[in-house]
């Protein structure tokens, strides 16, 4: 491949899928009803010694 | 593998690095193929006393916690030897007469040995022993692969060995923070593999359904450090068994490469590592969850997002193309973001419990540690800023962040985790003495700002110095007059770091008083005269 369609290719459709891979992750933490879950997770270090 | 399968390995090696000693390309190469020769027969020694004292593992136990102990100790260890030969080689920039005329005691070689001792031998030690803590008790299952973690810990103290004593000869690749050269390179990989098959095998067996966070942080640091090593390592050996390799990049490529590495190891190893060791270690000592578990995983992700962009704004005004050197400097302006929630997350968590700062100087170490992270993460993005940059770049300035960053946050944050573990793992009801804990604290403190802020004055002056024209276009002064107006400064930042040591070995003497179970016979902290009559 050369550099220039590397180039091109990575801060086109590699910035996008980045960027939405990103934007899911933070969406998928707040979707409905996982408050409960999240609470359970950070209280995981406090149930053991 | 019984005792013997072990023994015939040790042996094997030993026998291959003994060949390697006798058939050296230079005498640098056979040095090293000696102590690691040493190290495989003092494995065979042990191997066959262990062998024949007994047959127990302790696999019965529910969790394995002697390799948390020694690499608490070695931990310990190396950071004291970390930050004495730091200012060492801060006295010998003060005094040179100190550089002794020696070749082994020069800055040029103990500057490297200061950086990976108290970076890898002392920040990794303490990694890898809060990694096996942590994992253990969030996942409620023991170290998988039985001894392996043994052979990780060994391992990685001879990774050590061979890199300090390489320095000293004058073993080095010449590329920061990766100056050990190919053969210590393909150990550490080995080592490091083994780690990581540690740390997965835990995280498979677990009991609790849900990985908590910390452990996120730390395999996140496993994986990265993995891929930075190796790419940053690819060099052709000069001979197959001689000291010497060059780089299979070359030009502005190896410098990209090298400060991709170099600035991913302040984010993976320097923070994202240490970053576990907070959302394990503070809400335990505070007892109480951390503020917000989803602003964890928000600070989590894009810190892996960004940080692996930012390297380029070590390489400011070069022959690297100028889309690369704004892309550094765009994500690492991003990077305030992460930082700042993961400091606000940590430091919140105590949240309704801030008089414990009063009553408790670990918990008191470990929040100076994320105001340090808070402020040298402030810091750091703004020095990349191409303009702020054409002043600090090259100057004290930088050397003044890097400590605020590596003795505030790093070193705070396991110095607190360290005084947590200890009675833990020695099984002893508290600590020798929490007064000497304050004295550790404000001894550390007041270091470390007299080291920045005597950074910041002669970095800054520096920078001023070299960029000061006359009317007719002429430099003003010499570079050696900039040298010289350093020298005060040079003398304060020792003296700050002779106090950050003095703090470490005030650790030392508490910890071993602990363990020994010991207990000092104080007044209890933060009372008031009045409550306390």
């Amino acid at each position: 491949m050369e550099y220039e369609t590397f180039r091109i290719f990575s801060d086109s459709w590699g910035l996008v899928y980045m960027v939405a891979v990103f934007v899911g992750v933070a969406l998928f933490i707040f979707r409905p009803g996982t408050k409960k879950h999240h609470e359970e997770a950070a209280n995981i270090p406090l149930k053991r010694d | 593998m019984n005792s013997f399968g072990k023994m015939a390995v040790y042996g094997l090696v030993l026998v291959l690095a003994v060949l390697a000693a006798l058939n050296a390309h230079d005498s640098l190469f056979a040095a090293h193929a000696i102590v690691f020769a040493l190290a495989c027969a003092i494995a065979i020694v042990v191997t066959a006393k262990r062998a024949g004292a007994s047959a127990d593992t302790g696999d019965g136990e529910k969790y394995l916690d002697g390799v948390v102990r020694a690499g608490t100790i070695a931990t310990l260890f190396w950071g004291v030897a970390g930050f004495l030969v730091g200012v060492t080689i801060a006295s010998q920039l003060a005094f040179p007469a100190l550089n002794l005329e020696w070749a082994f005691t020069n800055f040029g070689r103990l500057r490297p040995l200061h950086t990976s001792a108290v970076v890898f031998a002392f920040g990794g030690n303490a990694l890898i022993a809060t990694s096996f803590y942590v994992v253990q008790r969030t996942t409620g299952a023991r170290l998988a692969f039985g001894n392996l973690a043994w052979f990780v810990f060994w391992g990685y103290q001879l990774f050590i060995v061979l890199a300090a004593t390489g320095y000293l000869m004058g073993v080095t690749q010449s590329r920061e923070y990766a100056e050990p050269e190919w053969y210590v390179d393909i150990w550490l990989t080995i080592v490091w593999v083994a780690y990581l098959l540690v740390f997965l095998g835990t995280l498979y067996k677990r009991k609790e359904p849900h990985i908590y966070v910390a452990n996120w942080f730390y395999l996140s640091f496993i994986v990265t450090i993995a891929m930075l090593h190796i790419v940053n390592n690819m060099a052709m050996p000069v001979s197959f068994l001689g000291s010497k390799s060059y780089s299979l990049f070359s030009g502005v490529q190896d410098a990209l490469t090298q400060w991709w590495y170099g600035h991913n190891a302040v984010g993976f190893f320097l923070t994202a590592g240490f970053l576990g060791m907070m959302y394990y270690f503070v809400p335990k000592q505070a007892n109480r969850p951390i503020y917000s578990y989803r602003l964890s995983i928000i600070h989590f992700w894009s810190l892996i997002f960004m940080y692996i962009w930012a390297g380029p704004h070590h390489l400011h005004y070069t022959a690297l193309p100028d889309w690369a050197q704004t892309l550094g400097v765009a994500f690492s302006i991003m990077l305030w973001m992460p930082s700042w929630g993961g400091m606000i997350n940590g430091l919140m968590t105590l949240s309704g419990a801030w008089d414990k700062l009063r009553t408790d100087p670990i918990i008191r170490m470990m929040i100076i540690s994320i105001a340090f992270y808070g402020m040298s993460t402030f810091e750091g993005p703004m020095m990349a800023i191409k303009s702020v940059n054409s002043l600090s770049h090259y100057t004290d300035w930088t050397i003044g962040h890097v400590h605020s960053g590596a003795l505030g946050w790093v070193g705070m944050v396991s110095f607190g985790a360290l005084y947590y573990l200890t009675p833990r793992l020695w099984n002893r009801d508290r600590l020798y003495s929490l007064r000497l804990i304050n004295w550790h604290f404000w001894l550390a403190t007041l270091g470390i700002v007299v080291y920045a802020s005597s950074m910041w004055v002669s970095g800054i002056m520096q920078g001023l110095m070299w960029r000061e024209y006359d009317a007719q276009g002429f430099l003003v002064y010499s570079f050696a007059e900039s040298v010289a107006a350093m020298h005060p400064f040079y003398i304060i930042r020792a003296i700050g770091g002779a106090m950050y040591l003095a703090g470490a070995l005030i650790m030392c003497w508490n910890i071993y008083q602990t363990i020994r179970g010991n207990k000092r016979n104080e007044a209890p902290m933060g009372v008031v005269a009045s409550e306390a009559a």
